[in-house]
């Protein structure tokens, strides 16, 4: 067993906790439709991988309003961040090494 | 699992992760055909510049004077503002078509993103321009719309098509071959946003749309 191989994180095994992860790291925030949109899940199926992501601390919601209207966006935490590069890495040097 | 397809795996997360980065941060819309149209646009509205109220730029930039505005400025600045509105209906139609068709919605955070940063440098020039006008440095109103129009696609490339940023840079290096030719305004103009639209929105078109 790779060392960096302990740096694949379970919490992002799943497709769309990875999908939330990626798209958290290029925006500053990103709001729960949109994220929907964009990853083509139930408002039930986002909210429950939204909840497990939060649950290891790797997001934060964060409340606005628009208008009158509540908004409800995510953005990643440090650690979160630090997990997803982690994972990336892992991710490249496993392909790499495979591919040799 | 076997070897290989924990890589292919592997491979379709990196895969996702890319995608997701993508079409979360650009706004993927823009549509090659809308910048065709607005370029054909642009060549007609030169080509009625040219043959209803032909002028020189030199020549209204040495008669200009304070309150005595040629009744032809007046003229081009008009056709100039319907052409720019007829291209943006354009654009703006062909967007949302496109959107719909790939199940999106055109006005999101992306969109929004690349709108405010295309904005800020055109006002800039807008203003810019409107100051020159004010001071009858009428020559130099061609040059400057090109110019700020290229910093503005290269400034919002940033959250769209790459492609775009070389647009910019190449209607940037016309705008400031055209300061040196003052008096060929127009035919810098038709080649700024007629030809590289034309151009640009073709390449769009058959490397994103076909």
């Amino acid at each position: 067993m790779r060392s960096y191989l302990n740096n694949l994180h379970k919490a992002f095994e799943n497709r769309i906790r990875l999908g939330v992860m990626s798209a958290l790291a290029v925006n500053e925030s990103v709001d729960f439709n949109t994220l929907r949109d964009l990853l083509g899940v139930t408002d039930g199926n986002l909210a429950s991988h939204l909840k497990s992501l939060e649950k290891v601390k790797f997001i934060e919601v964060k409340k606005t309003f628009v208008g009158r209207k509540p908004n409800t966006s995510y953005v990643m935490t440090k650690a979160g961040k630090k997990a997803f590069e982690e994972h990336l890495d892992a991710l490249e040097k496993l392909i790499k090494e495979q591919s040799r | 699992m076997s070897n290989t397809d924990s890589n292919k795996n592997y491979s379709q997360d990196l895969f996702e992760i890319r995608n997701m980065m993508e079409k979360s941060s650009r706004f993927m819309a823009l549509s090659g055909l809308s910048g065709v149209l607005a370029g054909i646009y642009a060549i007609v509205a030169a080509y009625l510049a040219y043959k209803i109220f032909y002028f020189s730029d030199e020549i209204i930039y040495k008669s200009i004077s304070y309150g005595e505005l040629s009744d032809n400025v007046i003229k081009l600045v008009g056709l100039a503002t319907a052409t720019l509105v007829l291209a943006l209906l354009t654009g703006l139609f062909f967007s949302y078509r496109r959107a719909k068709a790939h199940q999106q919605k055109m006005w999101d955070a992306t969109a929004k993103r690349m709108l405010i940063n295309l904005a800020i440098p055109l006002f800039t020039g807008g203003i810019f321009v409107l100051i020159m006008f004010s001071k009858g440095a009428i020559g130099l109103i061609a040059p400057a719309t090109l110019i700020f129009y290229g910093l503005a696609l290269v400034n919002g490339s940033k959250y769209t098509y790459t492609d775009i940023r070389y647009l910019g840079i190449f209607e940037i290096v016309l705008g400031l071959i055209s300061c040196y030719f003052i008096g060929f305004g127009l035919l810098f103009w038709t080649l700024g946003f007629g030809v590289l639209h034309i151009i640009y929105g073709t390449v769009l078109y058959f490397k994103y749309e076909k």
